[in-house]
């Protein structure tokens, strides 16, 4: 019996929690409309997701083409087709990897730092404040934040997609001794315009989906230390499994 | 004509009464914060609400701005019944208020000046030359003219405080509220913030709600006060009038003895049989 209303519970909870965060995402998509009006807030927090994650983006990017390379050329050398490395990476940078691996980056970076200064603001009375300003926090904090990280994302991607290629063919090309112009060649025969749409989708997807995380765990997060510590916890472990989840839900529907 | 006529119902001189609280019950989580709450806040004048920490004071602004809902009894600021209020107009009810926090509560990414200026860029198109002469004019009455371009992390306590209230008074607000303004400032900064508090409400002819627990403070500048204890108002008057009052509460309050009618001890069990008949459990409880 107990059992059965524990689990009665928890999926009364979950309900409640995705009706939540779907309201939540109603007003901030309806607030974001407004705040596009003042686009001086929106650039500010492009910087913060997008310029500052660009290090560690970049870095990443680099190793994970460089690896790429590296266990793409040994299994295809085994069928005698190095030259399709080019494709090869390509195309798990562009479709998969690129979109994934900013994501889960862009959740430990920029996500936590959302969460905790938008926690962290509403602890210190600041988000209580602006309403008695008779200024919505949702327009004035929470909408430029979200705006800022869904424009940021793709454009992660995007630069984590050129430097993963240029390690791959670093690896691929000066160290394994794969023909150059084969390389580029069969990549750009190869790599379609819709598996660059893919990828673009997926990356906006992923920004949504991890701003909105963010951006609601911040905002709700109980006004402590403890409360924001776990909020930010929650932030990365709700955006990478909801990352996977949704990279899986839109690779199938892409086939 | 809307103030006048829900004035005359409250039984209160025409236009006197800015904040009207009566019978008010409030409970958060099951546990009861006013059984019985009424308070009446008049135009132009320091209104002090005083109470031990934990009997719902700040609770009382949140009520009286709108950004929580009484259970029951009513609310009426400048007399409109708040429970009636739409978003939009308790929005423009609280552009008519300025609040000051706690602990400042100024936004931490913008400057001092950016920081009063604030309000005036959010609701007003006034151009750049006037909202710099409007905010240096506030920030000079709180004598931080000098300070425009520093931090919110470089000031001090007081300082923070200080702009707080030149950032509240910007927008020339009809009704000014102070949450705890006192607490933790060194006796320099009280003694700023005593002055200031009396002379926003004398130069700019506001009416003031100051909460707080510093009896001595307030005796000072408030013209009515009202002492909460136990969810209701255990008395009411002049801070003359509180301290000659003969009842224990608020003569345990005024002169700050640590036991009476507000008990030292938090409820518990029979002190005796928990230390020894639960000796054996090996912990309390």
């Amino acid at each position: 019996m107990s059992a059965v209303l524990h689990e009665e519970n928890l999926i009364l909870r979950f309900v409640r929690t995705v009706g939540h965060v779907s309201l939540f995402f109603g007003r901030l998509l309806a607030q974001s409309v407004a705040a596009l009006a003042r686009p001086r807030l929106i650039v500010h927090q492009i910087y913060n997701a997008g310029a500052r994650s660009l290090i560690i983006i970049m870095l990443s990017g680099f190793f994970v083409g460089a690896v790429l390379a590296l266990q793409g050329f040994s299994l295809l050398q085994r069928f005698g087709s190095e030259e399709a490395l080019g494709i090869a990476a390509a195309l798990g940078l562009l479709k998969e990897l690129g979109p994934v691996v900013t994501a889960l980056l862009f959740a430990g970076r920029a996500g936590t730092a959302l969460t905790s200064e938008i926690g962290l603001m509403r602890a210190t009375d600041q988000l209580t404040a602006m309403e008695m300003m008779a200024v919505d926090p949702m327009r004035y904090v929470a909408a430029p934040r979200f705006l800022g990280g869904v424009i940021a994302m793709p454009l992660l991607v995007a630069i984590f997609n050129v430097v993963g290629l240029f390690g791959a063919q670093l690896i691929g090309v000066q160290q394994m001794g794969v023909d150059v112009g084969s390389f580029w060649s069969q990549m750009q025969g190869s790599v379609g315009l819709n598996d660059v749409f893919e990828g673009v989708t997926k990356s906006l997807v992923f920004g949504v989906a991890c701003s909105l995380i963010a951006v609601y765990e911040g905002y709700h997060a109980p006004p402590t230390a403890e409360g924001v510590g776990l909020a930010t916890t929650r932030t990365v472990v709700a955006s990478s499994v909801i990352t996977l989840m949704l990279d899986y839900i839109l690779t199938a529907s892409f086939l | 004509m809307q103030n006048s006529s829900a004035a005359a119902r409250a039984g209160a001189p025409a236009n006197d009464v800015v904040v009207d609280v009566r019978d008010v019950r409030y409970s958060i989580g099951g546990r009861e914060i006013f059984s019985d709450l009424s308070v009446q806040v008049r135009r132009g004048r320091i209104t002090a609400i005083m109470g031990p920490s934990g009997t719902g004071k700040s609770t009382m602004l949140r009520l009286i701005t709108g950004q929580a809902e009484a259970d029951g009894g009513k609310i009426t600021v400048w007399g409109n019944d708040i429970s009636t209020l739409s978003g939009r107009e308790i929005y423009a009810m609280r552009q008519r208020m300025g609040m000051l926090f706690q602990n400042g509560a100024l936004l931490t990414d913008l400057d001092v000046f950016e920081n009063v200026a604030f309000p005036l860029r959010e609701h007003t198109r006034l151009p750049e030359s006037l909202i710099r002469t409007l905010v240096l004019t506030k920030l000079h009455a709180v004598g931080l003219r000098g300070a425009a371009e520093l931090m919110p992390a470089e000031l001090s306590g007081g300082m923070a405080r200080r702009v707080a209230l030149a950032r509240a008074i910007v927008m020339d607000p009809e009704l000014l509220i102070y949450d705890e303004p006192f607490v933790g400032l060194d006796p320099i900064s009280l003694g700023v913030i005593l002055k200031l508090i009396r002379e926003m409400n004398e130069g700019l002819g506001l009416t003031s709600i100051v909460v707080s627990h510093d009896v001595h403070e307030l005796a000072t500048i408030a013209h009515d006060s009202y002492l909460i204890s136990g969810g209701k108002v255990v008395a009411s008057g002049t801070p003359k009038e509180l301290a000659a009052s003969g009842s224990d509460v608020v003569k345990q309050f005024m002169t700050g003895s640590d036991d009476g009618p507000v008990p030292f001890h938090y409820p518990a069990s029979d002190y005796r049989t928990q230390l020894i008949g639960d000796s054996s459990k090996g912990k309390a409880g």
